[in-house]
């Protein structure tokens, strides 16, 4: 009996044994196992702009490779831009940080260090090399009639916008609003609270990133109206096909989302001249003019004019203006129990 | 053996047993315990040691985090209930009632083990969202799933269920049907049966399913942030409002409300623990 | 089966038995039916085409990987943990199975997050291992290390109770008719715990495979480096690529269909011995 059972386990263990090693290796074998001795740069950047860096990203390679004979891989991470700041500040090392807001790079000085505080004046136009603003998305004909952002406080309307804790994209959002009511009720306070939380009032999900509440929109079928990204719109429209529509409001916030070398990190790992290099593409004609196509709003005054049909004239205020920055607009908005947390809880 | 000499952890029965390799095993149980779980854990307690009474003071009078806990624990009980009386249910068709493909059915129950939770998760909100196939036969009933605490609960289910019907099961195979062949010969009905004879005997590992499925669902992370709307005070759960709250650059919040859940996780652990050795001292006496 | 007395009236168990199945047929079966139909939704070629670009391969293999160090690990654990605990008295046992317990209810969040704690760069060992330049988050180290914390009770849970009842009568006999410890373990012990134990490792090596909060705070999200299947599945789904998001997920589905089908395949091979140990 003994003799049957220890040959039992025997093979047993030897048919575990042989499957870890299968199990690594296929691993092994499946292609691009090892990785090539070329140098890396790693780019971490929010949700929205995986498309856009894929292009640029194959641009840039070729043109490195033609000037210094060098062949150069880029790494993306994308996600959320709060979620991606809180990985390079716990230790993701990311040679350039391209994110939503300038608040999420301020917050890797502050917390990690990483990179030097006047980081936003390396690059020209506020280390932005393309802006965007915030537009809405609604149902094909438009059945319910919105138009600007007042229609969004009409009982019935159901609004989809991703949470402004976690998300840039709805911090962009919810500052617009903002800025609208402030505009119309001639710099009353009050009054653009109340207006934005009549807002909130309309939104029944809110997801934690601008993907997020894409998806909730356009594939699942939830809300009449969508706030986001202008190229996230554009995009939208190109993958989802038919069912939706455009609506530019007549005023809206410039949204300048930012890029930064991280000091610590390309100075460890000697990439400080390609990941200037990397950056400083962005703002060449080719680099503007891929940008363009991504929906983004290009800065180059040639690209501009040549794309100016692809974007609907709207009249834009910044941050900086309205909200006194990014820091101050984070305090009194964002920060818990500031005024989003008032709004929520008053719901 | 260093941890042979530590007075909680000292064997009681030296004597009696010729059973070799308490040192090795128990050491390299403990160091393997430490260096994986309870090191990382000391981690998070110490930090979260440093937060200050008022900013504990602040975090759990915070509705939204209130409000977070309140649906984690509130949504698994819900679930674990609703897993009990299912779960109780399918444990008894699998046992009692021979039917075709029973085999097939009874590898099903452990789908949910084995499915990745992000899997489920947006399984269960392409099903259940209004234009789903199953939220297209709902929302004119005017019940909303996807995007709404029920939403969270369903996920809670999907989870929760194979742990209650896994402990229900073989002790349901052990109860003894003498017993209740003579209930049903002193006058008992079926159902007096099944509440008076057969309920008591598989009452404890009931409660043991429960509790685990309650213990899974409380913590769930992938399958349920798809499908719940995530709206702060309303279906946000609070494994979510942890990962709000880093994503905020708030560690201290982060790590306490962690602590929190962590400390309610382990009562409950130990609870179930206790529970099982209630129930095996009584089966055994 | 026992009497008449026993026996529920015809319409009960019918009753009863469709009551089940449907609860089995909308919780498990449905969604399961729901991830494979959104994979073919667009045809074998795209479903083919979501698999087999360099992104998804990559996932794939890290996942492998991942499994393949963190499985063995957790069973070495599971044995000696339960042969320390089942086979000896010792004070501060309920304690110890608690806490081997614990990483199962703890929140796959708080399960990253304490190696966040532990190895970020703002965390208690980071600047050290940032100086020796050794990276363990936002790497595959860490991403191993979450893993096997939450599955790290899966095979210990499975074999305590298992030898709990067996018991130590056996391997007492064994010793004392001279064979030597490990022997005993072998040829006693193992034999009698063995369908418990593959029923561990199954789960085990199933979580290790799908699992998805843990992994996603300490893996960065680096395109083709740090991206599991499952945290690959969210990243497609967010890219708008629904039918690569659910071929992905299929194949994670598969998986847990494959192991299912194993562990019954195994288990009616040998049912005449399940039934003569009374499993």
């Amino acid at each position: 009996m003994a003799k049957v059972w220890s040959e039992d386990i025997g093979r047993l263990v030897l048919a575990g044994v042989c499957v870890a090693l299968l199990v690594l290796g296929l691993a092994a074998i499946i292609p691009g196992a090892r990785a090539a001795e070329t140098r890396t740069l790693l780019n971490v950047s929010y949700d929205p702009t995986r498309e856009l860096y894929q292009a640029v990203n194959e641009a840039f390679i070729k043109q490195w490779k033609a000037k210094t004979g060098e062949d150069l891989k880029i790494n993306q991470s994308h996600g959320g831009s709060g979620k991606q700041g809180r990985s390079v500040i716990d230790g993701l090392e990311a040679d350039v940080v391209t994110l939503a807001l300038a608040y999420d790079i301020d917050a890797i000085v502050q917390k990690a260090k990483l990179l030097d505080p006047a980081w936003q004046k390396r690059f020209s136009y506020n280390s932005a090399p393309y802006t965007s603003t915030i537009v809405f998305l609604v149902r094909k004909g438009n059945p319910k009639q919105i138009k600007d952002w007042d229609d969004l406080v009409k009982p019935g309307v159901s609004v989809i916008t991703p949470n402004p804790k976690t998300s840039g994209g709805a911090r962009w959002n919810y500052l617009a609003a903002w800025g609208y009511e402030l505009n119309r009720s001639n710099g009353d306070q009050a009054k653009a609270e109340d207006f934005v939380g009549r807002i909130y009032k309309n939104v029944p999900v809110l997801d934690s990133g601008a993907r997020g509440s894409t998806v909730t929109f356009a594939q699942r079928g939830l809300g009449d109206v969508l706030l986001a990204w202008e190229n996230e719109a554009y995009l939208a429209l190109q993958e989802f096909g038919g069912g939706f529509e455009i609506v530019t409001p007549s005023l809206s916030i410039l949204a300048e989302p930012p890029v930064a070398v991280v000091d610590k990190v390309v100075d460890k790992r000697g990439t400080r001249a390609v990941a200037e290099a990397y950056l400083q593409f962005l703002y060449t004609p080719e680099a503007q003019e891929i940008i363009a196509r991504n929906f983004y709003r290009p800065r180059d005054p040639d690209v501009i004019r040549k794309t100016q049909g692809n974007f609907a004239p709207v009249k834009l205020f910044t941050i900086d203006d309205v909200f006194g920055g990014w820091q101050k607009a984070q305090t009194t908005h964002f920060a818990d129990g500031g005024v989003f947390d008032r709004i929520v809880a008053r719901k | 053996m260093t941890v042979a000499a530590l007075p909680l952890l000292r064997r009681t029965r030296v004597a009696a047993s010729v059973i070799p390799g308490f040192g090795p095993t128990l050491g390299f149980t403990l160091s393997y315990l430490s260096l994986i779980v309870l090191l990382p854990l000391a981690a998070l307690l110490l930090k979260a040691a440093g937060t200050t009474f008022a900013q504990w003071g602040t975090l759990l009078s915070d509705p939204r985090v209130l409000a977070s806990l309140r649906l984690s624990f509130g949504g698994a009980f819900v679930a674990a209930l609703i897993n009990a009386v299912f779960g109780l249910l399918v444990a008894w068709v699998l046992v009692r009632y021979p039917f075709p493909g029973r085999k097939l059915v009874d590898a099903i129950v452990d789908l949910p083990f084995a499915l990745p939770t992000a899997v489920a998760g947006i399984a269960l909100t392409a099903l259940y969202a209004p234009n789903g196939w199953l939220g297209k036969l709902l929302t004119p009933l005017g019940i909303k799933v996807a995007f709404t605490p029920l939403g969270v609960v369903v996920a809670m289910v999907f989870i929760g269920l194979p742990f209650v019907v896994r402990t229900v099961e073989p002790v349901l195979q052990d109860v003894d049907m003498e017993l209740e062949e003579a209930a049903a010969s002193l006058g008992a009905d079926r159902l007096q049966t099944f509440f008076l004879v057969i309920l008591p005997a598989i009452g404890p590992s009931l409660l043991t399913g429960f509790s685990l499925a309650l213990a899974r669902a409380v913590g769930e992370y992938g399958s349920v942030i798809f499908i719940a709307g995530n709206l702060p005070g309303v279906s946000e759960i609070a494994p979510l409002l942890i990962v709000t709250k880093l994503e905020q650059y708030d560690y201290v919040g982060a790590t306490a409300l962690a602590a929190v859940m962590l400390a309610i996780s382990f009562v409950l652990l130990l609870a179930v623990n206790l529970l099982q050795k209630w129930r095996r001292a009584r089966m055994g006496g | 089966m026992g009497g008449a007395a026993t026996r529920d009236p015809v319409i009960v168990r019918w009753l009863l038995t469709l009551l089940a199945l449907g609860f089995l047929g909308l919780f498990l079966v449905l969604p399961l039916a729901a991830v494979v139909v959104e994979a073919f939704a667009k045809g074998l070629d795209a479903y083919l085409r979501a698999l087999g670009n360099d992104v998804a391969l990559a996932s794939i293999r890290l996942t492998l990987i991942v499994a393949a160090i963190a499985v063995p690990l957790n069973i070495a654990f599971g044995l000696a943990a339960s042969w320390a605990i089942a086979k000896f008295d010792f004070r501060g046992k309920s304690l110890l199975v608690s806490l081997i317990e614990l990483p199962f209810s703890v929140s796959p969040v708080i399960s990253g997050l304490i190696y966040v704690l532990l190895f970020g760069l703002q965390g208690l060992l980071g600047p050290w291992l940032a100086d020796h330049d050794i990276r363990i988050i936002f790497a595959v180290p860490g991403i191993v290390l979450a893993t096997i914390f939450v599955t790290f009770p899966f095979v210990a849970r499975e074999l305590i109770p298992l030898m709990e009842e067996q018991g130590r009568d056996e391997e007492e006999a064994a010793l004392t008719l001279g064979a030597g410890g490990l022997r005993t373990f072998w040829l006693v012990t193992l034999p009698n715990v063995r369908w418990g134990l593959l029923y561990g490792v199954l789960l085990c090596n199933a979580r290790a495979m799908g699992e998805f909060g843990a992994v996603s705070v300490v893996s960065g999200h680096i395109r083709g480096l740090t991206n599991t299947m499952p945290l690959h599945v969210e990243i497609l789904y967010n890219e708008y690529d629904f039918v690569g998001a659910f071929a992905v997920a299929s194949l994670l589905a598969l998986l847990a269909v494959v192991t299912l089908a194993a562990k019954t395949a195994l288990e009616w091979w040998h049912r005449d011995e399940l039934v003569a140990t009374g499993h």
